[in-house]
């Protein structure tokens, strides 16, 4: 496996005894740049992975939160090329990066031609929220062409034959999502996520990352118990958005929740 | 109704696709609730007490069979026999109440107590608050927030009926973001809810079932048709906003091959201006709320406002069984611009004294344009059945502005 794929940080974060840290931020929010130093400064405070959100003008899976970032940087005038761009920056970290998107633009770009320069950035592979791999055939053949990383998701609503047919098509790791809801930062911790993550790990060795909801440290750590990694987005981008008026602040302020939330998945 | 289901060639496969077109691209969370959907709606349309009661609360309820009326004066002036479905005189004034009645009466058999619905105009949330009202059950309606403002008595019209109206905020804050917000809200409710979706599209089983549902215009037209003139229509024609009024009458026709099919797509400002909605005629394939079909998009894939003088046909997707129809040639899509549907609004009102409502006024513009080209292909007694999906009531503000109407003529002169 290389070092560049998903499933190598989460095989040093095991063999730490720890659970890995997902970080998400939308690219170009607040502007290109400043997603890529923000970006690098989850890197250097303590995140495994990064996901790299493609901004979409029609995020259904997203809550009100990301959908503001996501909006801000459209009208930023963000490109899918500009995406591209920001996993090249962020995967010369050395850390492994993905991307988060939607199907429409991956189609639009051409899927051969997106799998290509993906894998030209650098970047590890695809989280897919709003395909699954039975409606997914030309991605899974493209990114198995170059042994990019096919991130799927399964819910609390997923059969156990479902669980299984989604697993049997991914690759580096699974996404379980642990609440029936958008994303987004809530209170407490679900108590859908444990039985979610038994019945995914019934069905496969990859590791099964837990995302929506998660906010704090204290957090990180009740998912670190039963799950292998931790997906944090929109703490993340509430962070930047409350101080957006300074940039230094914000980005001290998420170092500040990424090494939290660090310290969180060390259990 | 004469007929259920369409497992003709135009139809869609086991998992929703219509050629290249439909199919699920969904969240997994929801995959479940969709596969729910499917086999209740399966299993309901082969069974014939549901059928019946569907039927009857139709006939009971919504006044169907909708009239097929002879508009001729209209026809005199226009050298065709022109016949419209009159849709108009539903319940609710419009053919989206078979769409809500077939999906409630579905929810009522699966055991769920609420229903969520989108609405643009406010036409389908009209319909899903009454239906919910009819059948007792709770309903919350989601409306872009531009739209709330267009359209504040429709929002007063559901909150009369009981339901309770969101204000949508995101995104371009109409209908496509309602329809987004709907979802989100759907993946956090669905072991109770359902989704009454308000269009021929959305992800598989919606444009299939909502076909189902709709379909009896075209059934009920077809035998009105032979029986009132002993002949089938040359040519039959709808608005294309998602698609349900036009897939709801065409179906019944798509076998026949000598039925020319349209359908007419709002062209807001004129397509060359880029403000417009119509999808097939200027969009390009991709997927939008779940399913493969034309959409309006940039280059990048994403979505592109659309624009429409008609907020009922203001939706940059469309349901992909007309993409399909559209690829094999079965159906043409063109566009008609604001000014024409306004103007066959204005026409069929002093014509015929029916105000038509604007999206059905676009099947009538593009009909009209049509014409010619009919009388020169079948003569005189050329024969079209033109979809008349609604009633003009809920529209009178936007024609108050584009006429100028409202003061008296001592004041104003006349308004044309
Ligand atoms: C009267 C009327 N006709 C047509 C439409 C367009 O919808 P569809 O294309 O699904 O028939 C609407 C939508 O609100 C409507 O109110």
């Amino acid at each position: 496996m290389s070092v560049n794929s998903t499933a190598h940080a989460f095989a040093t974060a095991r063999s730490e005894d720890r659970a890995a840290l997902v970080g998400y931020l939308p690219a170009g929010f607040p502007d290109v740049q400043g997603s890529i130093d923000a970006m690098r400064t989850m890197v250097s405070a303590g995140c495994d992975v990064i996901e790299i959100g493609l901004p979409y003008s029609d995020p259904v899976m997203d809550g009100p939160t990301i959908q503001a970032a996501a909006q801000q940087a459209l009208e930023q005038k963000t490109r899918t090329t500009d995406v591209l761009r920001v996993v090249e920056a962020v995967a010369a970290t050395g850390t492994p990066t993905v991307v988060m998107t939607y199907w429409n633009p991956v189609e639009r770009y051409g899927v051969e031609r997106f799998a290509t320069d993906l894998a030209s950035a650098g970047g590890a592979g695809l989280i897919t929220p709003d395909i699954t791999p039975d409606s997914g055939a030309e991605w899974i053949a493209a990114a198995d062409d170059r042994d990019l990383d096919k991130i799927f998701l399964v819910a609390p609503s997923s059969t156990d034959e479902r669980i299984a047919m989604t697993t049997a098509n991914c690759r580096g790791f699974v996404y379980a999502t642990a609440v029936m809801g958008v994303t987004g930062t809530r209170s407490t911790t679900s108590d859908l996520a444990g039985p979610l993550v038994a019945r995914t790990k019934a069905t496969t060795d990859l590791p099964v990352g837990v995302g929506l909801g998660v906010s704090n440290g204290a957090q990180a750590r009740e998912i670190a118990q039963f799950a292998d990694g931790v997906i944090v987005g929109s703490a993340f981008v509430r962070v930047l958005q409350e101080h957006s008026a300074d940039r230094a602040a914000g980005l001290r302020a998420l170092g500040a929740l990424t090494e939290d939330l660090a310290r969180g998945v060390r259990r | 109704m004469s007929g259920m289901g369409d497992e003709s060639r135009f139809g869609a496969d086991e998992r929703g696709f219509f050629g290249n077109f439909g199919g699920r691209f969904m969240p997994e969370a929801l995959i479940a609730a969709l596969d729910e959907l499917d086999v209740a709606w399966r299993d309901a349309m082969a069974d014939e007490a549901f059928v019946k009661s569907f039927d009857d609360i139709l006939a009971d309820y919504a006044g169907a069979p909708s009239k097929l009326y002879h508009a001729e004066r209209l026809s005199a002036q226009h050298g065709a026999r022109i016949l419209l479905k009159r849709e108009d005189l539903n319940h609710t004034g419009a053919h989206k109440i078979r769409n809500v009645l077939g999906q409630a009466l579905l929810t009522k058999r699966m055991g769920k107590t609420r229903v969520i619905a989108e609405t643009g105009a406010g036409q389908h949330g009209v319909a899903s608050a009454t239906a919910a009202a009819y059948f007792g059950l709770d309903c919350t309606v989601y409306m872009g927030a531009v739209d709330t403002r267009r359209q504040a008595l429709n929002v007063a019209r559901m909150q009369m009926l009981g339901a309770e109206v969101i204000a949508v905020e995101s995104g371009s804050a109409t209908l496509k973001d309602a329809i987004n917000e709907a979802l989100r809200e759907w993946v956090a409710s669905v072991d109770h809810t359902a989704y009454l979706f308000g269009t021929a599209a959305g992800p598989h089983p919606f444009p299939s079932m909502v076909r189902d549902f709709c379909r009896g215009i075209g059934d009920e037209a077809r035998e009105q048709c032979l029986e009132q003139f002993g002949r089938l229509p040359d040519a039959v024609t709808a608005c294309v906003g998602g698609g349900s009024n036009a897939i709801g009458l065409f179906t019944a026709f798509l076998e026949d091959e000598d039925v020319a099919i349209y359908g007419f797509e709002p062209g807001g400002d004129g397509v060359e201006t880029g403000r417009h909605a119509a999808t097939i005629f200027a969009g390009e394939s991709g997927v939008l709320h779940g399913a493969r079909t034309f959409v309006l998009q940039d280059q990048d894939g994403q979505t592109v406002e659309s624009h429409s003088i008609s907020a009922g046909l203001d939706y940059p997707g469309v349901g992909p069984q007309h993409s399909h129809l559209a690829q094999v040639g079965r159906a043409r899509y063109l566009p008609v611009t604001d000014a024409e549907a306004m103007d066959a609004m204005a026409l069929l009102a002093r014509t015929e004294g029916i105000i038509p409502a604007i999206e059905s006024a676009h099947a009538l513009a593009g009909t009209l344009k049509l014409i010619p080209d009919l009388v020169a292909q079948h003569g005189p007694e050329a024969t079209v059945i033109v979809n008349l999906s609604g009633r003009g009531d809920k529209d009178m503000g936007t024609a108050i502005e584009w006429f100028g109407l409202g003061r008296s003529d001592d004041e104003t002169g006349d308004p044309r």
